[in-house]
């Protein structure tokens, strides 16, 4: 395939992932970051989002799995993960988080049970896609071009 | 030599707001917020704005930076030679909010003139309103975005240059 092919794939591929949810407007904010001066910014943003997220969501799972659950605690992990998905524009984890939140004011166990469940499942899918869109930016560098900035 | 170049502000036309009126010196701000995926967030945006930036993941690391903790007597003599032109400040963080740490800048002899701005995912109108009340100079609601950050030039350069009338519009 050449650049110009793949550059196309790229677009394409992202643009799903705005019409279907996965990305917000906030996204663009990422992208406008990077340059020639920062050209990995939004695979590195994104890989820390990554690992702070994993580790929100392995905290989150502990103190849910516990006989007397601090909802205090919980609401201060997905005020977290909220802000943190909100700041890159990953819609569907966000708004998750905030059917969360409310189910921890509530104190409802298991309405913060299953939105951890839901909000897992959100996760893991926006990573990989993520994940995706960057081994076609990689594609197209290799191939000796560079993501067309939107 | 300074109450000359405050005199001579009159008298030079007045710059359009986005301009870079300190080409010589990079302006510097603290950004503190205990995420670090929007503490690597806000340091880009702020960077990409000619800022120079200094990160901090909670209060009490923005407060030492600044050479704000310990010694609770005010000295004479700066022991932090720290120099920043604002300050900008999660509102929820552990151990101490955002308008603690904002509370403790302005009761400081060295940073009280910095302006300080405080950001929040959530839109309390009191809480807004008491951080504007009791010293911040702007209150962002997250998520930040790049328009955000270019409108906070107004703070820093009427920090430095009190004669600069500019206009700040806001959201």
């Amino acid at each position: 395939m050449d650049v110009s092919q793949l550059q196309r794939s790229w677009v394409e591929f992202l643009t799903a992932l705005f019409n279907e949810g996965f990305l917000d407007s906030q996204f663009n904010q990422l992208l406008q970051l990077q340059d020639e001066s920062n050209p990995n910014f939004v695979a590195e943003v994104v890989t820390d989002f990554f690992h702070d997220s994993e580790r929100l969501l392995n905290e989150l799972t502990g103190v849910l799995d516990q006989q007397i659950v601090d909802f205090k605690k919980v609401d201060s992990h997905v005020h977290q993960l909220k802000g943190s998905s909100a700041s890159i524009g990953v819609e569907r984890v966000k708004n998750m988080c905030i059917a969360f939140k409310a189910f921890c004011e509530e104190s409802n166990r298991e309405g913060c049970l299953r939105c951890l469940h839901q909000v897992k499942q959100e996760y893991f899918l926006v990573k990989d896609k993520l994940q995706t869109l960057f081994m076609l930016e990689q594609q197209i560098v290799a191939a000796g071009g560079s993501p067309p900035l939107m | 030599m300074q109450w000359i170049t405050k005199y001579l502000g009159l008298l030079i036309p007045q710059r359009r707001m986005g301009s870079n009126c300190f080409d010589e010196e990079q302006l510097h701000v603290l950004a503190v917020d205990d995420s670090v995926v929007e503490r690597k967030f806000i340091e880009a945006l702020l960077k990409n704005s000619s800022y120079k930036v200094t990160t901090a993941e909670d209060g009490l690391s923005a407060l030492e930076y600044l050479g704000l903790t310990g010694d609770p007597k005010p000295t004479t003599v700066k022991t932090n030679d720290a120099k920043v032109n604002m300050i900008i400040t999660d509102y929820c963080m552990p151990g101490m909010t955002g308008y603690e740490l904002m509370k403790k800048v302005k009761e400081s002899s060295s940073f009280k003139e910095v302006p300080v701005i405080i950001m929040s995912s959530e839109n309390v109108p009191t809480r807004i309103k008491k951080c504007l009340d009791d010293g911040a100079q702007d209150f962002i609601l997250k998520p930040i975005q790049q328009s955000d950050v270019k409108r906070l030039k107004c703070h820093v350069q009427k920090f430095e240059s009190p004669f600069n009338e500019m206009l700040c519009l806001g959201r």
